[in-house]
């Protein structure tokens, strides 16, 4: 048994369960436990299974293109990444951006945190609460009560609706090609559902997916597509031109429009179904409150959403910032990214090198260089892991710390950090989704809490489209139509050296990039991503990660069948393309391409 | 292409498995589901049945903008091709099952569909460090690739990781991602490349392969023809912009606002072969250049190592207008009066009229 400094009891001497691939997810990921002889998970080691390396790839690039290859480091959160490289090269260039950039922008990443929830909960996560099989037994007519009790405002609801849905699932299922139900844990009783909640459930799956694709034409137009938009340093690439020769072709009434019609069903949506199926399926899961961990004693989030443009002081934007550590609720932290003593990664158990492996480097001064290696008790060889060695490095992911604490960010991170600091909004949804589902503030500390943290965020992101939509057209009204400074667009204009550091907060969490020009080139990238804190391996220090905490003392139903991980390590939406980047700093030879 | 597909019934009769053996099989999938015995029956007049076409989807490194993309297809609906048309039998980013389960679930697949489903692989294996900067399983994605490309019709290397190796392969390559048809030689390969592909043209190869029971017909490089023969630059609307020498110079200016040719600020659709233009993204609602944003060109192989997005293309051999261009630009940019301009653009127009046009049939499919 080994306490870690940050309040966990690891003990690896129980039963060693392996899950990989870890599915569901954004990437690779492998995950193992230690059941005791009654099953309750009692040590966690969450492992990072890609690297590509794009940090590497930057150097010696255009700063301007840099968002380009940070949006490829995540599909999912498409152009969370390309915002944060944009905020992070006007930082480093002192460039700022207009008002309209500023409503465009923030429409975008808001309709990204609203995408992006919703296909999370419904397509990634809601296999783990839902049993589409068990669907097939529900009645219909009472499918659509229930449906009618709770969303009397949607109006997909007849028992002729559910029928025809049923049957459909029904033929899929006598096919007895599954696709991809095959093969999941349909008989675990870890799924507590009633057939008529899993009928409902499953429609809305589909419904979700229908959905989906009309979000995101917010970003196409833009951005011109989706996945991966268009951005611009120094503002956003499409022009307005309300009612002059060639409108047709900018952002104009039409356009507009589109937008706002986009704008209210992401509202609507969120409001009749993803909430209400949220308090439903949560109602009969109100006894399953594991998978806190490290929410109620540490988590962290560093704002979006401004209200203004260039202004990033916590009080203008919308969604919060600050640390909370030690479980200590009535202290919030202010978080600075540029102070080299606050946010740090380290590396002794991840697969990367640093000369002195006993401290953490800043991104500004970060260090990479990958080296493989399996730990003395690793079970299996090189190229064929049976059970890695915690003891040893053990992951593509580093570790980062905030002032030396592991942290959880994204979602209930957020709001908890909201409802610490007194957000109003947050503190409303908040206290009112707890007197309805009637549980007490300590139950948002769970699994259950943060996917609820989503559905609340989801809801509010929904809203606050709908006030940067507004502003833009009000500001248009106003005359300002500019969507782009280029004042310093021309390198020439630039120092020849500078520094700087992009946040936003990624529907997984607190993201950062830090960045180096050194003669109109990028001298070094680093992103810290929330995937990096929340599926972080151990430190030096030996505190465990957002992941692992999570899983700590968690019982499963069957050992063999790992409903209740992948359902609390799906409630952290992991994105492991992001987590497991890396920078090569000055010197260190990756291989002898010359980059450019 | 394998023509016939076996049913289930006739892959385990073949194997040597009797009739009551098969029905007693069925009895378990139905108990294994919950469900009771009414479905046996129908579970065994499923079995006998020509199946859906599985499709295995895996994933190498990657950012899953491809998976992302495909699921907005509009039509027919993702919900469509994965409950009616296909099987997705396996694909780590949407699949119920985990470890074990998931891996049970790939080689039962593989294992009774040999020779009839199709593989289609989003992200590339990297091959430095023995494979091991993409594991699955425990082991290097490569070998998963090559067990599962062993058996399968037919290979989709979707998106450009696939197909070209993109974004990490991008110099130096660190962890030396290689795109797929450079481990597996053996089978047919249909790239559809773009940083993602378009989603309608990820759905529209799937339907053509099931519809006609055939590979879609490739260019030289392996593209299907219908999507990827023409450039963005040929289909564009600003295209008589380009013609007429009216420039975006700078972002926002006055130029933009009118919508006129982003080629000086850096559009890769010269170059770029990809039904942008036509298809158009999500729904028909935009594209790049609509939106105001130059074509970065990420359906071109080794795109992100071919000059700035933002630096104009020069000495591109398709091109070959450069010179003429430029002295295009120039009158645009004298004409300060809307008659001047005008007629300098009529002027251009008969320029670009008479440019040699040395570039179109060769590479209609480079």
């Amino acid at each position: 048994m080994v306490a870690t400094p940050n309040g966990f009891d690891l003990d690896n001497t129980g039963r060693r369960v392996v899950v990989d691939p870890v599915t569901r997810i954004e990437g690779h990921m492998r995950c193992e436990v230690n059941l005791d002889e009654n099953n309750v998970i009692r040590n966690a080691v969450s492992t990072g299974t890609m690297w590509r390396g794009l940090e590497v790839i930057l150097k010696g690039r255009d700063p301007r293109d840099a968002w380009a290859f940070t949006e490829r480091i995540c599909g999912v959160c498409t152009g969370t990444h390309a915002l944060t490289s944009v905020r992070a090269v006007e930082d480093a260039l002192g460039i700022e951006i207009p008002e309209n950039a500023n409503s465009i922008r923030n429409i975008m990443q808001l309709n990204l945190q609203v995408h992006d929830h919703i296909v999370h909960f419904y397509h990634l996560h809601a296999l783990d609460w839902v049993n589409p099989i068990n669907a097939l037994k529900a009645d219909p007519k009472a499918t659509s009560e229930l449906q009618q009790a709770v969303s009397p405002s949607h109006p997909m609801s007849s028992p002729g609706y559910f029928r025809d849905v049923q049957n459909r699932l029904k033929n899929f299922v006598e096919s007895g090609q599954l696709g991809l139900f095959k093969n999941g844990y349909w008989s675990n009783p870890a799924y507590r559902l009633p057939p008529e909640a899993d009928l409902m459930a499953t429609t809305h799956y589909l419904e979700a997916l229908d959905l989906q694709k009309e979000v995101v034409k917010i970003h196409t137009i833009f951005g011109g597509k989706n996945p991966h938009p268009n951005w611009l340093v120094g503002g956003v690439p499409c022009p307005i031109n309300m009612d002059g020769v060639g409108s047709v072709g900018a952002i104009n009434m039409e356009r507009l429009n589109l937008v706002s019609s986009i704008v209210d069903l992401c509202e609507t949506f969120v409001r009749n179904v993803y909430l209400p199926d949220l308090i439903a399926i949560g109602g009969f899961y109100k006894s399953w409150l594991y998978g806190g961990g490290l929410s109620g004693s540490a988590v962290m989030a560093y704002g979006d959403i401004p209200e203004n443009a260039n202004n990033f002081d916590p009080a203008q934007m919308h969604l919060p910032s600050g640390a909370i550590i030690d479980g200590d609720l009535s202290q919030v932290h202010e978080v600075d990214v540029r102070d080299p003593e606050q946010i740090q990664e380290f590396v002794p158990h991840s697969w990367y090198s640093y000369a002195d492996e006993s401290v953490g480097l800043h991104p500004w001064d970060g260090v990479t260089e990958p080296k493989f290696a399996l730990g003395p008790n690793t079970k299996g060889t090189k190229t064929n892991i049976q059970a890695l060695d915690e003891a040893a490095k053990y992951s593509w992911i580093k570790a980062p710390r905030w002032r030396g604490h592991a942290m959880e960010v994204g979602p209930l991170a957020r709001y908890v950090v909201g409802y610490a600091s007194g957000h109003e909004d947050i503190k409303d949804q908040v206290d009112r989704l707890l007197t309805t589902m009637d549980l007490p503030v300590s139950a948002l500390f769970s699994t259950l809490g943060r996917t609820a943290a989503r559905a609340l965020e989801a809801e509010y992101c929904a809203r606050l489209q709908r006030h940067f939509f507004d502003k833009l057209v009000a500001n248009i009204r106003n005359g300002d139509s500019s969507t782009a400074n280029v004042e310093k667009w021309d390198p020439s204009s630039w120092p020849s050296e500078a520094k700087g550091v992009g946040i936003s907060e990624a529907p997984r969490g607190a993201l950062g990039h830090w960045i180096r020009v050194k003669d109109g080139r990028i001298e070094n990238y680093q992103c810290v991503v929330p995937t990096t804190w929340n599926g972080s391996p151990r430190d030096n220090e030996g505190n465990i990660g957002a992941f692992e905490a999570a899983l700590m003392n968690t019982p499963m139903e069957r050992a063999e069948e790992p409903v209740e991980i992948l359902r609390t390590l799906h409630s952290f939406d992991p994105c492991l393309a992001c987590s497991t980047h890396v920078i090569s700093p000055d010197g260190d030879e990756l291989t002898d391409v010359k980059v450019r | 292409m394998n023509t016939a597909t076996e049913t289930f019934y006739e892959v385990m009769r073949r194997q040597g498995i009797t009739r009551r053996s098969f029905i007693k099989y069925c009895s378990l999938t139905a108990a294994a589901l919950g469900l009771g015995p009414s479905f046996v029956p129908k579970i065994a007049h499923a079995m006998e049945t020509k199946p859906r076409t599985p499709v295995i989807w895996v994933h190498g490194l990657e950012c899953t903008c491809c998976s992302e993309s495909f699921i907005r297809s509009a039509h027919p609906l993702v919900k469509d091709v994965v409950l009616s048309m296909i099987s997705l039998d396996y694909d780590d980013t949407l699949m119920a099952s985990a470890g074990h389960q998931a891996e049970a679930a790939l080689e039962d697949t593989i294992e009774r569909y040999r020779g009839n489903y199709i593989l289609a692989v989003e992200g590339n294996p990297p091959l430095n460090e023995d494979g091991m900067y993409c594991i699955v399983g425990g082991k290097p994605f490569v070998e998963q690739l090559r067990h599962a490309a062993k058996d399968a019709k037919a290979i989709i290397s979707w998106g450009a990781c696939a197909s070209f190796g993109c974004v990490q392969a991008a110099k130096p390559n660190p962890t030396r991602a290689t795109p797929v048809h450079k481990v597996i030689t053996d089978k047919p390969i249909i790239k559809v490349p773009g940083c993602p592909p378009i989603a309608e043209v990820m759905t529209g190869v799937i339907t053509y392969m099931l519809t006609f029971d055939r590979l879609p017909e490739l260019d030289r490089t392996g593209r299907p023809k219908m999507f990827y023969s023409q450039r963005i630059h040929d289909k564009c609307y600003r295209r008589p912009h380009f013609d007429a020498g009216q420039f975006v110079e700078a972002w926002d200016d006055e130029g933009a606002r009118r919508g006129y040719c982003l080629y000086k600020v850096g559009c890769k659709g010269p170059t770029t072969y990809n039904a942008c233009s036509t298809v158009r993204w999500n729904e028909g609602v935009s594209f790049p250049i609509q939106s105001g944003h130059g074509c970065i060109g990420c359906s071109e192989d080794g795109f992100w190592d071919k000059g700035g997005f933002y630096d104009r293309l020069e000495n591109i051999q398709a091109f070959g207008i450069e010179g003429n261009a430029d002295q295009i630009g120039g009158y645009a940019a004298a004409g300060v009066t809307g008659a001047v301009a005008l007629h300098a653009a009529v002027s251009a127009l008969k320029r670009a009229q008479h440019k040699p046009e040395t570039d179109t049939s060769g590479k209609e499919d480079a």
